[in-house]
């Protein structure tokens, strides 16, 4: 994939008209409003697009008749909320290839009002060997992750505390965040017990709310209406579903391997980055991916988010738009710090804005560290 | 009329599991073998995870393992888990390598009581005539 390094650029971004509590929009509708408004955003027309890339409860096929386009190129991969991210690098190569020309990336959850929505999968894992002894959901899973993480490297409650104080922070600053307030360490500890390790304000929001990322390539991306954010590089990778079959817990081989790849292709060390994206939906979360991706060693994630390294103004800012745990979390939450990173480089986030940001990092989880896929962006080629 | 059931019954239950199941009903936890490599795993299927060989067997756990992590519930997101909260969900390492999920039993769901890595043993509750599930308390 090293040739196919800023190939291909994002051209647009957006959300759902508005995202948040949103009992009268249905998923299909937030997916609608999300794609139009990110081809709008590109300066391109829904005419323009032959490629669709879609995971959750919609098919690709189904997205391309709301739509009212036949495409050219389809991608239904589906493996959690880290999809989107995955499919930043499908559309590099299908895009290279000539497969399709401008391919969208769309994400619809209708996560908190359920509206238009039913769901039938196949439980027998789960329905056999974990609900029968309460589990079911994921707090009841990722705290595994996290109670062993504190056991193996002696991480507190107030470590992980302090990812959900810096995430808080950089939500004050972005005007679409469901919660602006700042908290401190002992609001999120004293906040109500859930599901030891978790209290309430160490687990993300559960929203309604739609999400899309326009790609095309490199050429045509500087006819566009906005500055292109090159893909400079993607990986991805998977490696359970069962939390107990995770090889290295506390850590997670498939956020490794996901971002070894997505370096390799980018030709980036970690210095190079200056602004992180990473799925947080528990305040555990950020961490350990910082260590599966080599950032540090095990145990010593929670060092970013020491003494304001993660904030605003601070050396290495994390998670700038407030994150899963305070700016939306419909349920797979992969295409929000997609569109984050691009507004970051596009210099378009305002008071939250990284000055001179030059690299992002984008890494998402599947599951609960199932999955990943890492993005490196630019608007730098 | 039979009793109320406090936990949601395993379902579906899949074919490859059955003697898995079978095996609870007569107090035993069984878990599939590799004939090839010799390597216990979990959950059952039709297929060594380790090689790869489809020559799976099966072999009786001792029931011993350590707690390798835990996490405390202190409210039930299932309607269908009637057992009042707080209640411990557990990850055991069974001594023959598999890590299955349960419940820590006999012991007060506490953080500062339970210890990643204490040595556990397995408990079988009969839920009704055709299904027992593993739960585990401290070994004695
Ligand atoms: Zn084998």
């Amino acid at each position: 994939m090293k040739e196919l390094s800023n190939s291909v650029a994002i051209v647009g971004v957006d959300e759902s008209d508005e995202i948040g509590k949103l009992p009268d929009v249905s998923l299909t509708s937030l997916h609608l409003q999300a794609v139009h408004n990110a081809v709008a955003d590109a300066g391109l027309k829904i005419s323009d697009v032959d490629g669709i890339f879609t995971a959750g409860q919609h098919s690709p096929a189904m997205l391309g008749e709301a739509l009212g386009i036949t495409p050219r190129y389809v991608d239904g991969t589906s493996v959690g909320g880290c999809s989107f991210i995955m499919m930043v690098g499908h559309a590099v190569a299908a895009l290279h290839h000539g497969l399709c020309d401008v391919a969208v990336i769309s994400h619809g959850e209708s996560g908190r009002s359920g509206t238009g929505v039913t769901r039938a999968r196949d439980t027998s894992l789960s329905g056999q060997y974990e609900m029968p002894y309460g589990f079911g959901g994921a707090p009841t899973y990722f705290g595994m992750i996290t109670t062993r993480h504190m056991h193996e490297y002696g991480t507190t409650l107030e470590d992980w505390a302090r990812v959900a104080v810096s995430t808080r922070a950089w939500a004050g600053l972005n005007p679409k965040a469901m919660f602006q307030d700042p908290i401190t360490v002992e609001d999120v500890l004293n906040s109500p017990k859930l599901f030891y390790p978790f209290n309430l304000l160490n687990i993300c929001l559960v929203t309604d709310a739609g999400g899309a990322v326009v790609l095309t390539r490199a050429d045509r991306a500087k006819d566009c209406a906005k500055k292109p954010v090159y893909v400079r590089g993607a990986g991805e990778g998977t490696e359970h579903t069962l939390v107990t079959n995770m090889a290295d817990l506390p850590l997670s081989r498939a956020t490794t391997i996901s971002g070894n790849k997505a370096f390799e292709m980018a030709g980036v060390k970690h210095s190079d980055f200056d602004h992180i994206m990473l799925y947080d939906a528990f305040t555990s979360g950020p961490p350990i991916m910082m260590e599966s991706l080599g950032f540090c060693e095990p145990g010593e994630g929670v060092r970013f988010f020491d003494e304001g390294r993660s904030d605003p103004g601070g050396s290495l800012p994390i998670n700038t738009n407030g994150g899963g745990l305070s700016y939306t979390h419909s349920g797979m939450y992969g295409i929000f710090p997609i569109i984050e990173a691009v507004r970051q480089q596009r210099g378009e986030c305002g008071d939250r804005q990284v000055p001179g940001v030059k690299c992002s990092l984008v890494n998402g989880m599947g599951g609960m560290l199932s999955a990943a896929g890492t993005i490196v962006l630019s608007h730098e080629t | 009329m039979e009793p109320e059931l406090l936990r949601p019954l395993p379902k579906p239950m899949t074919p490859e599991a059955k003697p898995y199941w079978d095996g609870l009903n007569e107090g035993k936890l069984m878990l599939p073998k590799c004939e090839d490599c010799g390597k216990a795993f979990f959950y059952p299927r039709i297929a060594c995870p380790h090689c790869h060989s489809r020559n799976v067997g099966w072999m009786q756990a001792s029931g011993k393992g350590k707690l390798y992590s835990f996490q405390i519930a202190y409210r039930a997101l299932n309607p269908a888990f009637k057992i009042a909260p707080p209640y411990i969900l557990a990850m055991v390492e069974l001594e023959e390598g598999p890590r299955l999920l349960s419940n820590m039993i006999n012991i007060e769901a506490d953080p500062d009581v339970l210890k990643c890595d204490m040595p556990v043993e397995v408990v079988f509750e009969k839920q009704n005539d055709e299904v027992t599930i593993p739960l585990f308390q401290p070994a004695g």
